[in-house]
């Protein structure tokens, strides 16, 4: 059941182009990651996603609810978390969270408290006192302290340390465990490797590439250390080569993951001496995509 | 449509509780004053003599552009005598409190991101701007009944019951009024300080045109809701009629607010931004460029401002000239100094208003070194080779030099209003050396703000206090005949009133020692103390 969908979302400020026909799916119970550089459009989509942003065209449902018009009964199943946490600074955390979870039709029972107690946050201080990852707790704790269906994610964790960081990671997996969904947009590639199902790449107001993490890993290289007894002949005349350089013995280059097969046989018969494969990351992927305007990588 | 205004109450309370300690403050110190000047001014003018010789000076423009228009003339009871010389001052005093407390809640709330957190909640998108609305009336409502009760509970004949509610209602109906129209340009405006700046500034052009209409034409002053509100003349007629449109305007203005808020993104306003420039210019590129940057439409905005209202003050004397040829009483009332006419008594008292409030705009241009700081701005700047001292120094330069050039623009409108409408012109030379005699007091007001900045940031908030004490007694102290020592407390009741009083050099440059030592001890401790970490 898709818990969210967006059909050819545009966004225009003024004459400028933020989204520019945006699809996105996030089905029940996945995890689903959204990815791209810097103003490509995460939080304007997030945003029109939350009924605060007026889309310009285009579609944006949530639990098959208008997102706009229906904003209220879809918030009451949500719970959100943007980058940048502003508070109260003449309140306390504690206060801020009772404040959140009360506007919010549902909680769960005793879960402020263990919540409180997992993050390590001081709910008896000021929010004016609270240095910048200790504000993000008093979001986060709010925001799973709450029994929604669906957790929306603007990059939650910046300004946590590692260990709340895994805190964080643990909160979202038992919530997909529970069978809710999450969309999750962030920098943090190793944190979106691990934690989602799905990822969506958007840059430049369009969404670029987008599937489950193995389809993905499908569409990127591998990259491989050799070295041969004889030398390898016409090897930067087979499909799929990239980035191919040779010291000393050794040859380096990259190969697309779906050439890997055939690459390996043609080496093979060259007396292969040593061999050494990286395996596909998303962060090579992304970087490739991000950069794709200007050169190639 | 309801759905829009889900949660409204539980925001409300949450105002209301957040906020209680301010809105607490606000609602006593308005009350109690209200109530002790309703207790004092009867023992002033405690004989129907008195009173009726009071009675004959406020037919004077220049009290009617200060105070509003005089009623009830013939039998100058105590109520009508109090309505009259407070109800206007109380309701600036009312509207300042809607402009603070609206702006907080709407535009602030917004351009600090908190609204997006409380819209992600299942919270209509028109509850927050809604909450602060009845927030607002409520504040209001309460302070009527506190005023008008309290007014009633003094016991005495001539201000009775309906009457004092009368007076509580149009006080809370200006500051629901202002509530709507605040609420109204944050939705026009994008950042908090905008829609400060332009609600003060509507409040100030709706006492000038309430002060200009006052004395020349009536449907003028209707169009002001500080002129409109007067127009109960409570205590004597107690009509009710301005009460009823303000409200109603009032409504009409929150629910326009509300339909613009509906209709725009959050963050966004309606006056739309430009691109601006790629690369800096090199005058913004230092502690001082950059603060004269960000003040430039502040600085500008005043120096107008103050013109006008140079001019505008300037104008009255006219009138006020007709008014003294024509009244054999007020000449033997009013003693006059040897050699100066009533005019120019009248002149020295209004330059020192003036003075006042150009003094508003200097504390501004120094206490946004403090704005800035709070904020967390300063910090990314002090992380360039800038020492304490340049940049607490770039602000104190601004605000230093605008004093001067502040006191030329308004005493020049000052001037060319008055010549325009009088006989016997003034000599700008006199004019000006009237204005400029209170720079040492300006600056003593600075030096008091730079030494809080240097040591208490956070009591900044006491130099507008101070202000605000020294405007009651400079503008109400006469009439009020307080004692001479409440005016002696402020640096400006040290300087000379030219060309009444022959200047005394030594004041003068004790005065301006003070604000040396004032500024230095702000700088000294502004190098010790920690920066506040922006929140
Ligand atoms: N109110 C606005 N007015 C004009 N342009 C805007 C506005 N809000 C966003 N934009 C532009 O829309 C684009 C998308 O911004 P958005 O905040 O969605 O980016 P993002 O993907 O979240 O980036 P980041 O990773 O830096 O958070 C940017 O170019 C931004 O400048
Ligand atoms: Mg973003």
């Amino acid at each position: 059941m898709s818990i969210v969908k967006i059909t050819n979302l545009t966004k225009n400020f003024g004459n400028f182009t933020a989204l520019d026909g945006v699809n996105l799916e996030v089905n029940q119970g996945e995890i689903y990651g959204f990815i791209g550089p810097n103003g490509a459009g995460k939080t304007t989509t997030i945003r029109i996603m939350l009924g605060i942003l007026k889309a310009t065209g285009g579609e944006a449902k949530i639990f098959g609810k208008d997102a706009w018009k229906d904003a209220v009964e879809i918030h009451k199943r949500i719970a959100y978390v943007p980058g940048e946490v502003k508070l109260w600074p003449n309140l306390t955390g504690g206060e801020v969270i009772d404040l959140f979870v009360k506007l919010r039709a549902s909680h769960k029972q005793n879960r402020r408290e263990e919540l409180i107690e997992r993050f390590n946050l001081d709910p008896s201080k000021k929010c004016g006192t609270y240095s910048k990852g200790n504000r993000q707790k008093v979001a986060l704790i709010a925001a799973f302290a709450a029994d929604a269906d669906l957790y929306v994610l603007d990059e939650p964790t910046s300004g946590l340390d590692p260990l709340m960081e895994k805190v964080f990671q643990e909160c979202i997996l038992e919530a997909k465990a529970e069978g809710k969904s999450v969309l999750l947009s962030s920098h943090i590639l190793s944190e979106v490797e691990k934690l989602c199902d799905k990822v969506s790449i958007i840059r430049q107001g369009k969404i670029i590439e987008s599937g489950s993490l193995e389809e993905l890993r499908h569409l990127t290289r591998t990259s491989i250390t050799i070295q041969t007894k004889e030398p390898i002949k016409n090897l930067n005349e087979l499909k799929g080569i990239h980035d191919l350089e040779e010291k000393d013995d050794t040859i380096y280059f990259q190969v697309d993951t779906e050439e890997l097969a055939h690459v390996m046989r043609y080496v093979s018969q060259f007396g292969v001496i040593k061999l050494e494969s990286a395996p596909p990351t998303l962060e090579a992927l992304f970087l490739r995509h991000y950069q794709r305007e200007g050169e190639e990588v | 449509m309801l759905r829009q205004y889900t949660h409204t109450g539980v925001l409300a309370r949450f105002i209301l509780k957040k906020d209680r300690v301010k809105i607490l403050i606000w609602l006593i110190s308005l009350t109690v004053f209200t109530v002790l000047i309703g207790a004092m001014l009867p023992t002033l003018y405690s004989s129907a003599v008195e009173r009726q010789i009071m009675a004959e000076t406020m037919k004077n423009p220049a009290v009617t552009f200060m105070l509003g228009p005089g009623y009830g003339l013939d039998n100058y009871t105590d109520g009508a005598m109090m309505a009259h010389f407070m109800l206007a001052f109380t309701a600036i005093a009312v509207g300042i409190m809607s402009i603070l407390l609206t702006t907080k809640n709407t535009r602030e709330d917004e351009e600090e991101g908190r609204i997006e957190m409380i819209r992600s909640l299942p919270v209509g998108f028109l509850s927050p701007l809604a909450a602060t609305f009845l927030i607002a009336v409520f504040t209001n409502i309460v302070l009527a009944l506190a005023v008008g009760f309290g007014l009633y509970a003094l016991g005495l004949e001539s201000m009775d019951l309906a009457g004092s509610l009368l007076y509580g209602a149009a006080i809370g109906a200006i500051g629901i009024c202002f509530a709507a129209i605040t609420g109204l340009l944050a939705q026009l405006t994008t950042n908090a300080r905008s829609t400060i700046g332009y609600s003060f500034a509507f409040l100030i052009i709706a006492y000038l045109i309430r002060g200009v209409g006052d004395i020349d034409n009536e449907i003028l002053s209707l169009i002001s809701p500080l002129g409109l509100i007067l127009r109960t003349e409570v205590y004597v007629n107690n009509y009710w009629w301005p009460v009823f449109i303000t409200v109603g305007i009032s409504i009409v203005l929150f629910a326009l607010a509300l339909y613009l808020n509906s209709i725009r993104d959050l963050e966004a306003g309606f006056i739309p931004t430009r691109p601006g420039r790629k690369h800096a210019s090199k005058l913004l590129l230092s502690p001082l460029g950059l603060a004269l940057r960000l003040q430039k439409t502040v600085l500008i905005a005043w120096l107008v401002g103050m013109f006008v209202l140079g001019v505008s003050y300037g104008s009255i004397l006219g009138d006020l000239e007709g008014f003294l040829d024509s009244s054999e009483m007020i000449r033997q009332m009013i003693p006059v100094a040897e050699g100066f006419t009533l005019t120019e008594r009248f002149m020295v008292m209004l330059v020192i208003i003036l003075s006042i409030i150009g003094t508003v705009p200097t504390l501004m241009y120094i206490l946004k070194l403090w704005a800035e700081e709070k904020r967390g701005r300063t910090e990314q700047v002090f992380a360039g080779s800038v020492s304490r001292n340049r940049m607490i120094g770039s602000y104190t330069l601004i605000a230093i030099i605008a004093a001067p050039l502040i006191q030329l623009v308004s005493i020049m409108g000052f001037w060319s209003a008055a010549s325009f409408v009088m006989e016997d012109k003034l000599p700008l030379y006199t004019l000006l050396k009237a204005g400029f005699v209170y720079l040492p007091a300006i600056w003593v007001m600075v030096g008091l703000a730079v030494l809080l900045i240097g040591f208490i940031p956070k009591l900044t908030g006491l130099t507008w206090l101070y202000l605000g004490y020294t405007f009651f007694v400079a503008y109400l102290g006469d009439m009020l005949q307080l004692p001479g020592w409440m005016s002696q407390l402020t640096p400006f009741g040290h300087i000379p009133q030219v060309p009444i009083e022959e200047i005394n050099y030594i004041q003068i440059i004790i005065l301006i020692l003070i604000a040396a030592v004032l500024t230095v001890a702000g700088f000294i401790g502004y190098n010790r103390r920690d920066l506040i970490q922006g929140v």
